[in-house]
């Protein structure tokens, strides 16, 4: 069995009609329960309460950028194969990184506020992650301003192209330029730089929280557009005949 | 009671803005999923009526 029959909206809507029940339920149970458990850590010594943040922060940011790269793979295998399941996936999966991104941008600054004494700063992480924001942003807006499907998936596919570059900016930032408010990896596992297990394993639970919940969403979404699209084929047989 | 202490604000304002928007995001997805079934159902009757 190759993995390119999945590119066939049939074979994707029984599979993904399958198996969404359990993703959902492993969305939820662990989102619900890794939120929770973070927000009743004790606070850090050196950042008191502050640190529960880091519970939506980083699950957040890191969903903001694999999800990106996730249209970016989606958008070559369109290009590349002209798969419509796959262009369909990567529009399906831009208001959900949108929002990973505003969210990773609004916890930063509520977690900067009392760490750095400013909400905001043009630090390079900060500033290529607003940039992320602004691709996103852009290419929901050309989806929705260009006509014609096939079209509107070639035009989307070049933006997520050039786009990947800020995404991989938005990762590497803190350790391309050196310098800035922004610490480097939160999940170091260097020598004295490891974080606490208190603080590490409800880490843990919330990045596979919003994992499934990335994945729940994406493949909900990705079922709309192909209704959609199934939808509009259609009307215009009906219109024609 | 949880104790947050002179981090309350930005940590409830840090999950209450996430979990709102979150909350949104999942009530858009189901809304707009369902009326993709419906509108898709109902042409799929109109087309079996012919």
């Amino acid at each position: 069995m190759s993995i390119w029959e999945y590119a066939n909206p049939v074979k994707f809507m029984r599979t993904s009609g399958a198996v969404l029940p359990w993703v959902v339920t492993g969305a939820v149970i662990a989102t619900v329960s890794g939120l929770v458990w973070g927000f009743l850590t004790p606070p850090d010594y050196r950042q008191g309460a502050s640190v529960k943040i880091m519970f939506l922060h980083v699950p957040a940011a890191m969903m903001a950028i694999n999800c990106w790269l996730m249209m970016l793979v989606a958008s070559l295998i369109w290009i590349i194969r002209r798969h419509h399941v796959s262009a369909l996936a990567a529009k399906a999966a831009a208001p959900i990184g949108a929002v990973m991104t505003v969210i990773a941008l609004v916890t930063g600054a509520a977690w900067g506020q009392p760490t750095w004494g400013t909400w905001w700063e043009w630090d390079p992480r900060l500033t290529s992650f607003l940039v992320l924001l602004l691709f996103y942003l852009g290419y929901i807006a050309l989806w929705e301003a260009v006509e014609n499907p096939d079209s509107a998936a070639d035009l989307t596919g070049i933006l997520c192209l050039v786009g990947s570059v800020f995404a991989l900016l938005s990762r590497y930032a803190a350790l391309f330029w050196n310098q800035g408010l922004h610490q480097g990896s939160s999940l170091s596992v260097a020598p004295g730089e490891r974080m606490d297990a208190i603080y590490r394993y409800p880490l843990y639970l919330c990045l596979a929280g919003f994992f499934l919940l990335f994945l729940s969403l994406l493949l909900i979404r990705t079922r709309t557009e192909i209704r959609i699209r199934r939808t509009a084929a259609l009307q215009a047989r009906e219109v024609r005949s | 009671m949880i104790e947050l202490g002179k981090y309350a604000q930005p940590v409830l304002l840090a999950y209450g803005v996430s979990v709102t928007l979150l909350v949104l995001l999942i009530w858009q997805t189901v809304a707009r999923n369902a009326r993709a079934r419906r509108d898709l159902a109902e042409q799929e009757g109109r087309r079996d009526a012919r």
